[in-house]
């Protein structure tokens, strides 16, 4: 029989706080073992929650950026349940009345437009990690992650195959990262992504019973992730049988996914509000100070931006929609622009082919790129008023990049100068006359291939500076003279 | 001749060290005197802190030779073990925290410290501060100074023991249901619990968190202004304390302001003809000092109990999720599974009260439960803020016994919860409509004594203290001294 798959995801982002949600220790990924967990964390009797406003202000930015509703009576409950890396036997988070609820998400399959509604999207904290082989023959626990501040972006089940889901998570990353309120490290597990998948007969307004597939950590194991929860329900259904109401892991090894529980088991959590903390209210001005502050972009905007302002063809912005630091170096390299009209174009192709090409080859990242985005635009300034050579360019960036700055000053210092000053080159193609005059000779009698060669004995004469467009052009005014 | 020092005001102890009649040290060091001597017959203390109330007392005489601190610098105090205290024992009354040290000192802790008070000791409580009657304390019961064979009243009977045994000028409470007011009313003491965000329940071990408040057990009212005006004040860590301005309670109570009192007919029904008697007479005092007293119609009493005994044991079955032996207090060393690990600890580590309030909060959050009890719950908990504030449009104080009784005795409620939830009957609709209550000791029933219940409007504590300081002068209850508290300790 044929089936139509119904798919609806849970993704928890990690946001970009210093401190957690509700205490004031520190957020970074890697330290040591319940080294950034405090008494709060820890649950030590008498300590109380404090939120912290910038997860409020982050969440706030993500529901503007989907144009969603930010509930301005908001509260944050208890959600009862325990478990040892759970310290005080319930996680805060938000149950009625989320924070964000009700938008819409718009991305590309195949570059056709599609589009999912945002049920609601939640604040709540994180749970420890139980280490199951730190310890022989015992269970270790670190705190460090208890407490994160996370938003749940929960959606409608809009989906009916893994591109679309694909496609959606790609584009909720990209944008996660723009607004600059998650890191989006998928092996940190700074995006974290559930699937509620069920099937149901074609054309039926039934939907089946569903499981959910917990944190599966890549795009690429989602993918396989739904194909197999896929196959599996359909061959229960086809052989008569019922899909039982479970929640399953995904196991990277052998690309199944297996039972972790069943509906039966699962807990009653018995929310109610938290009577820690006062119920949030958002007024009109806070969201509105929000909206004037943070760069709330969606990424039509910026896909948009980057081919109008940037002239860079749709299929080439997909880098910097992704990369969001370099997006935001470009930016910033390009208000540095005096044309900015003109050689915005130029700028961006230079980023793209010499900036990551020359941090490709030395196996360096965006971290260790030191050129600093007013010196970078400084080289596209002097190659658009043809002070440089697109070969004295990438000397000049080679200079910047080793933490020197003052283009205009290196290029003195290192004789970069394009020479285009025609008395200039003419001396200097006389002189390779004279040094190669079969060769020239060559040239004149019409074998245009030799011409590269001449071309290359004159830049060397003017150590890289002379101009090779210019170079040419003199030489071919020989054979007409 | 004066008074010993242990029946004078912790404000005399104050104005003595000034004048440099005794230095803190000897103070400290005559208490912890009769603690030693007397203490065993109440068992008001669970932990005395010897060294650090030397040392505390040394650095209090430093801070007063330098003309530095407040009338209590140098004062000691006794302190409820639900307040956390850096390196120092707090139990809650629990085998569960039997061994917990706290690495931290509670916002209150801290702010008595700063004023340069000095620590006595830490004091026996019901578990968790669940009950009435200071008989649910793993480490054993406290007996009522006038009476051993009564209970001090709870959870704060510790508290309210110690002082009525003379063995400390001061102390501090909790107040979730009536844990200050009722003990205060059994211990012939002035007991405040202001309004719900006053002080700051940071370092206070939870259990109900949206109804429990700090507040003070004193021999006078001036006593409770000047401690109540420390302890007051919004603090960052705890998110649901107050902005609200304080204001200097000490000096609010010199004036004869008149005010509009109501007194509800219901809660006086309740009294026995003894007890009506003496409630009359208070009322006929207030009358002649001038103030209007007026009988009202409060009809809230059939639903406080069941509403509190909802709320609280909810809100307790979260809070107390966190003691499960993973990273605190008690574990069971000899469980297999994690299930065992939880479930034996949390047997042993609690009493049996503790426990039934575990299961009737869960019971009346789970699915399927949540709307026709905690819910509902939550509506009434609306309606009494709503008749409390329409009652506060025409009166300026609302007028209760404090309890229907004087103590009861020991185990007389042992097998019926219920009957022993009631002995809160006047006292947890304050901590429902989150408003200030305060118990003054001008009553006695069968020779003993029991409080006058005064409610105010939210942060409107200056007009109780004030109304409790002309109440002070006209029926003055200072002779009136338990048993213990008259033996002199050589």
């Amino acid at each position: 029989m044929n089936y139509q798959t119904v798919i609806g995801l849970e993704v928890h982002i990690q946001l970009k706080t210093k401190s957690k949600l509700f205490s004031s220790a520190p957020t970074t990924f890697g330290a040591n073992p319940n080294s950034q967990a405090n008494l709060v964390d820890l649950a030590y009797p008498g300590t109380l929650p404090v939120l912290n406003r910038e997860a409020v202000e982050q969440a706030i930015v993500f529901g503007l950026a989907i144009n969603a509703h930010i509930e301005k009576n908001t509260f944050f409950a208890r959600k009862n349940y325990f478990y040892p890396d759970l310290p005080k036997g319930y996680q805060t988070s938000q149950s009625d009345k989320p924070i964000v609820g009700n938008g819409t998400f718009h991305f590309n399959v195949d570059d056709q437009k599609h589009s999912v509604h945002i049920v609601r999207a939640h604040l709540e904290e994180d749970a420890g990690k139980s280490l199951h082989d730190f310890l022989p023959n015992s269970s270790a626990i670190d705190l460090n992650r208890a407490g994160c501040p996370l938003l749940e972006i929960v959606t409608a089940p809009d989906f009916s195959n893994a591109k679309e889901v694909v496609a959606y998570l790609k584009t909720l990353h990209r944008l996660v990262k723009m607004l600059d309120i998650c890191d989006g490290n998928m092996q940190e597990g700074s995006f974290r992504v559930d699937v509620n998948l069920s099937l149901k007969p074609i054309g039926s307004d039934k939907l089946g019973t569903r499981c959910e597939i917990k944190n599966i950590n890549s795009f690429r194991f989602i993918e396989k992730a739904i194909e197999y929860e896929t196959q599996r329900q359909a061959e229960i259904l086809d052989a008569g049988g019922k899909v039982r109401q479970q929640t399953r892991l995904f196991q990277e090894s052998t690309g199944q996914t297996i039972a972790m529980r069943d509906k039966e088991d699962s807990h009653d959590y018995r929310y109610f509000p938290c009577p820690d903390l006062k119920p949030l209210e958002i007024t009109s001005e806070w969201i509105e100070r929000i909206r004037n502050t943070r760069k709330i972009v969606s990424i039509e905007q910026v896909e948009k931006q980057l081919i109008e302002e940037y002239g860079l063809p749709a299929k080439e912005t997909s880098f910097f929609l992704d990369n969001t630091q370099w997006l935001s170096y470009l930016n910033d390299a390009r208000s540095h622009l005096t044309q900015p009209e003109t050689s915005s174009k130029a700028l961006a192709n230079f980023v793209l082919s010499e900036c990551i090409g020359l941090l490709n080859k030395n196996n360096q990242t965006f971290e260790d790129f030191k050129a600093q985005p007013k010196d970078l635009a400084q080289i596209i300034n002097r190659l658009s008023d043809q002070t440089l050579s697109s070969k004295t360019a990438k000397q000049a960036l080679a200079l910047i990049m080793e933490g020197h700055t003052d283009v205009d000053a290196l290029i003195q210092q290192h004789n970069l100068k394009q020479v285009s000053d025609v008395n200039a080159l003419s001396q200097a193609i006389d002189a390779v006359i004279l040094k190669f005059p079969s060769q020239f000779q060559e040239f004149l009698s019409g074998k245009d291939k030799i011409l590269g060669f001449l071309v290359g004995q004159v830049m060397k004469e003017t150590k890289g500076t002379g101009d090779p467009a210019q170079i040419d052009r003199l030489f071919r005014e020989k054979l007409n003279s | 001749m004066s008074q010993p020092w242990h029946l004078r005001s912790a404000a005399d102890l104050g104005r003595a060290l000034r004048r440099r009649e005794v230095t803190s040290v000897e103070l400290t060091k005559y208490f912890l005197n009769r603690i030693d001597a007397l203490d065993p017959k109440i068992h008001s203390y669970l932990v005395v802190t010897k060294d650090l109330a030397i040392s505390q007392a040394q650095r209090a005489d430093a801070m007063i030779q330098a003309g530095e601190g407040t009338l209590l610098t140098g004062v000691p105090f006794a302190h409820k073990d639900l307040f956390c205290t850096k390196g120092v024992r707090t139990t809650a009354g629990s085998r569960m925290l039997a061994n917990f040290i706290p690495p931290y000192d509670a916002t209150v802790t801290q702010k008595m410290y700063d004023a340069g008070m000095v620590l006595l000791g830490k004091t026996n409580m019901d578990e968790f501060a669940m009950g009435s009657a200071t008989n649910h304390s793993y480490f054993g019961p406290t007996s009522n100074p006038f009476d051993l064979n009564r209970v001090p009243g709870g959870s704060s009977g510790g508290s309210a023991a110690a002082l009525a045994a003379g063995l400390a000028p001061i102390s501090t409470g909790s107040d979730t249901g009536g844990s200050i007011r009722q003990p205060a009313s059994y211990c012939h003491l002035v007991g405040i619990k202001p309004t719900y965000g006053r002080i700051s329940r940071y370092g206070m071990i939870a259990f109900a968190s949206s109804l429990d408040q700090a507040g003070v057990f004193a021999h006078t009212t001036e006593d409770a202004a000047l401690l109540l005006s420390i302890l007051c004040g919004v603090d960052e860590k705890d998110s649901t304390s107050s902005y609200e301005e304080v204001p200097d309670f000490s000096k609010s109570l010199e004036s004869n302001q008149l005010y509009r009192i109501a007194v509800p007919s219901s809660f006086f029904a309740a009294l026995d003809s003894e007890g009506q008697a003496e409630f009359r007479r208070v009322l006929t005092t207030l009358e002649q000092m001038g103030h209007t007293v007026s009988w009202i119609d409060l009809p809230i009493q059939d639903y406080v109990i069941p509403t509190y005994y909802t709320i609280a044991p909810a809100e307790a079955s979260s809070n107390l999720a966190r003691y499960d032996g993973v990273r605190y207090g008690h574990r069971h060393e000899n469980a297999h599974t994690l299930e065992e690990l939880y479930s034996l600890s949390r047997t042993e580590g609690f009493g049996e009260e503790v426990k039934r309030r575990i299961l009737m909060g869960t019971y009346v959050l789970s699915a399927g439960y949540y709307d026709a009890y905690y819910q509902k719950a939550l509506l009434i908990r609306q309606h009494l803020k709503q008749v409390f504030a329409k009652t506060f449009e025409s009166f300026d104080i609302i007028a209760t016994p404090t309890t229907l009784s004087a103590a009861f005795l020991h185990n007389a409620h042992d097998t019926d919860p219920v009957a022993m939830y009631y002995s809160d009957l006047c006292t947890v609709s304050v901590n429902l409509a989150d408003l200030p209550g305060i118990s003054i000791p001008v009553m006695q029933h069968q020779g003993l004594p029991f409080g006058l219940q005064l409610i105010g409007r939210p942060f409107d504590e200056a007009t109780l203290l004030n109304c409790s300081a002309q109440i002070e002068r006209a029926l003055p209850w200072h002779s009136t001294h338990s048993p213990i508290a008259m033996q002199e300790v050589v």
